[in-house]
């Protein structure tokens, strides 16, 4: 173990700088988010996470989020294991039909003020699957979607780019 | 012992079905088929529906044949295999849902994937419309003294995907786990009817995420069998350099994630960042984490240069070096090991009655490895290393991993080493055909069955997760561990749920 440790002790950290924020659209959205509520809640959000029927994709990349490259939680963003005690929603997938019922009760006992964040391009629009009998399609036709993050599935640094403008809509959008 | 040449012997191949024969029996064959299952002599690999038949896709290990037994029911009535061979019951539950074929004397009847939530009955099969409130599912019963029952999901506390866990627990001791999946149910075979073959990839690349090149993979390789063609070499090479790097990564992220069930966040932190390092350097190579789409049809979308080759050669040798220090770290931490050994023990006569694949198989005394048991390229140049364990507690599923991220490793150097040069890809006819293929994903053995129409559409598709036969095993091995053990025994066996569910 003393192998592992001791070059941890002098080894630069590998957890790497805040994404610049890049994506119009997404600082659009946020401008949108309820300020006042967000004041009360101050820059540390909960996050419950719901996989209503995704491929597991997206969740590998929400997983990556917690690594030391990412380091999701020194920005005051944690996942918690109860939507009680839940500011805000991840929802991926294209909300099976015999996952909606358990999508929609997890969002009605959040607590408010709540915000529902929709991962990857099947949570958006249904992906692939939005013609099956067996999905009700975009996570928006559920619960109420405040923010949308693309992709198949979406980069970790985009998902974290989408979870950070939920503490700082207002963050200028780099130009390329 | 009934051979699987003795009993297709007397029956009628259906022409232009490749690379393995398909054969249309009549009820006795099926009864044979089903005897020489349950006596131990045959492997169930696959039982799949069309609306008017079922297929029977068998393995005999011992001769390394495989073949598909195809019987016609008139009247929407097949014999089950279930009743005697159980491994199949969930596979009958599957077609009696999605196609309204009855399975006489199938032992469990419940839906299995239909919760009565799709407006629609059996949409695969003769589809009728239906606005009946389903009914409530019922769960097996449990009788005896001082038991209680623990409900799980199908939301669960961590990022997982959704399923129903029901435990029935006397004090800490699981006495039996029923497991109910079929929420991510998405209807991906249908999806696939009538889609043309790009669109049709890129549904199987999407079928389970962590095996997206294994699924593309397959996909890719029973389109080209029903069209009787081959992908150019240096396509065979960068798909199995493609398939190792999914493997490697897939392993990497599931030891650390074990050992964070143990209550070892150490190492899930460690195993975290190899993984991170492999999925940066495979999107230097081909522009994407996971690798999404990358394989299709006729050969692969992205080829590899030569610097990107020389980087990920240099990475190996760095990835050993550190994943070498992580092994040690297990191999010498106690307590650790005092969470692994003997926990969730899968008996090796289970593992080959359900035919386990993958690292649960490999643990658990079943040796099959479908990439050298029925070599597909480019692993008929470059045989993969494998171990088998007879243990099949959590330790030797991690054991098995660990061999396996080595091997892996080995593999990528070799495939490098050896790359041919020229095309990547090649034009595929519009024709009709059959084809099948069987994919070895990090997980196990993924089946996948294809029938092109005569403008090369997809008419009908069948994908197999080696989930279907691993799951059934968790229950199984869970019995008498504790309550607070099942997150790590869950983890070993890390069953897909998207994969299984379609
Ligand atoms: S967006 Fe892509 S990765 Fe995410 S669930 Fe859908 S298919 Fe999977």
């Amino acid at each position: 173990m003393l192998k592992l440790l001791l070059p941890s002790l002098f080894l630069p950290p590998l957890t790497e700088r805040k994404p610049a924020f890049e994506d119009r659209e997404l600082a659009e959205l946020a401008k949108r988010l309820d300020k006042a509520a967000r004041r009360k809640l101050g820059r540390s959000l909960s996050i419950r996470h719901v996989d209503a029927g995704s491929c597991n994709g997206c969740e590998l990349e929400i997983h990556a989020l917690s690594n030391a490259f990412y380091d999701l939680e020194r920005f005051g963003l944690r996942f918690v294991a109860s939507p009680r005690h839940a500011d805000v929603l991840t929802v991926t997938g294209p909300v099976t039909k015999n996952m909606r019922e358990a999508l929609q009760r997890t969002y009605d006992v959040m607590p408010s003020p709540k915000w529902v964040v929709a991962v990857g391009d099947c949570a958006i629009v249904g992906g692939l699957f939005a013609e099956s009998y067996a999905v009700v399609g975009a996570v928006s036709k559920v619960v109420p979607v405040d923010l949308h993050i693309r992709g198949c599935p979406p980069r970790p640094v985009q998902l974290l780019e989408g979870l950070l403008r939920l503490l700082e809509p207002d963050a200028k959008v780099r130009s390329k | 012992m009934a051979t699987l040449s003795d009993l297709i012997a007397a029956s009628t191949p259906v022409s232009g079905h490749r690379p393995w024969p398909r054969v249309t029996v009549d009820q006795e064959v099926w009864g044979k088929a089903s005897a020489a299952l349950a006596a131990g002599d045959l492997t169930l690999l696959g039982l799949w529906g069309e609306p008017d038949r079922v297929h029977l896709a068998l393995l005999d290990e011992a001769a390394r044949a495989i073949a598909i037994l195809t019987l016609v029911c008139p009247d929407a009535q097949f014999p089950s295999i279930g009743a005697l061979h159980p491994p199949a019951i969930r596979l009958e539950r599957a077609i009696q849902d999605l196609f309204g074929l009855i399975a006489t004397g199938l032992p469990d009847t419940r839906p299995w994937l239909d919760h009565g939530r799709w407006d629609v009955r059996a949409p695969l099969g003769r589809a009728s419309a239906t606005a009946e409130e389903a009914a409530p599912h019922s769960f097996l019963p449990v009788e005896g003294e001082s038991l209680h029952q623990i409900p799980v999901g199908p939301v669960h506390a961590g990022i997982i995907e959704p399923g129903h866990f029901r435990f029935t627990a006397n004090g800490e001791t699981i006495v039996r786990l029923e497991e109910r999946l079929g929420y991510t149910h998405k209807g991906i075979e249908s999806l696939m009817q009538g889609a043309d073959l790009a669109r049709a990839a890129k549904l199987a690349g999407r079928t389970s995420g962590d095996s997206t090149v294994a699924y593309a993979f397959a996909f890719a390789r029973a389109a080209e069998a029903a069209l009787g063609v081959e992908a150019p070499p240096r396509a065979h090479y960068l798909r199995g350099l493609m398939a190792e790097l999914e493997r490697l990564a897939n392993h990497f992220g599931d030891i650390g994630a074990i050992c964070n069930d143990a209550a070892f966040s150490l190492m899930h932190a460690h195993c975290a960042v190899l993984r991170e390092r492999v999925l940066r350097a495979v999107d230097s190579c081909f522009g994407h984490r996971l690798m999404r789409d990358c394989i299709v049809p006729g050969g692969v979308a992205c080829d590899l240069s030569a610097a990107s080759a020389a980087q990920v050669l240099k990475q190996v040798r760095d990835w050993r070096k550190r994943f070498a220090t992580l092994t040690e770290l297990y191999d010498q931490t106690t307590s650790l090991q005092d969470r692994t050994v003997a926990t969730g023990v899968l008996k090796p006569v289970l593992a080959k009655q359900f035919g386990a694949g993958g690292f649960v198989g490999r643990a658990s005394g079943r040796a099959f490895d479908a990439r050298t048991a029925f070599p597909y390229p480019p692993y008929d140049d470059v045989a993969p290393e494998s171990t088998t364990l007879e243990q099949g507690d959590v330790d030797a599923r991690v054991l098995i991993r660990v061999h396996e991220a080595e091997a892996s490793m080995t593999l990528i150097e070799r495939l490098i080493a050896t790359l041919p040069t020229g095309a990547i890809t090649m034009p595929l006819p519009l024709r009709g055909g059959e084809g099948m293929a069987l994919v070895e994903g990090f997980r196990g053995d993924i089946l996948i069955w294809l029938r092109l129409d005569d403008e090369g559409r997809v008419a009908r598709c069948h994908l197999r997760d080696p989930s279907w036969f691993q799951w059934p095993l968790l229950e199984a091995a869970i019995e008498g561990n504790i309550v607070g053990d099942f997150p790590l025994c869950n983890k070993s066996f890390n069953c897909s749920y998207s994969g299984h569910d379609l």
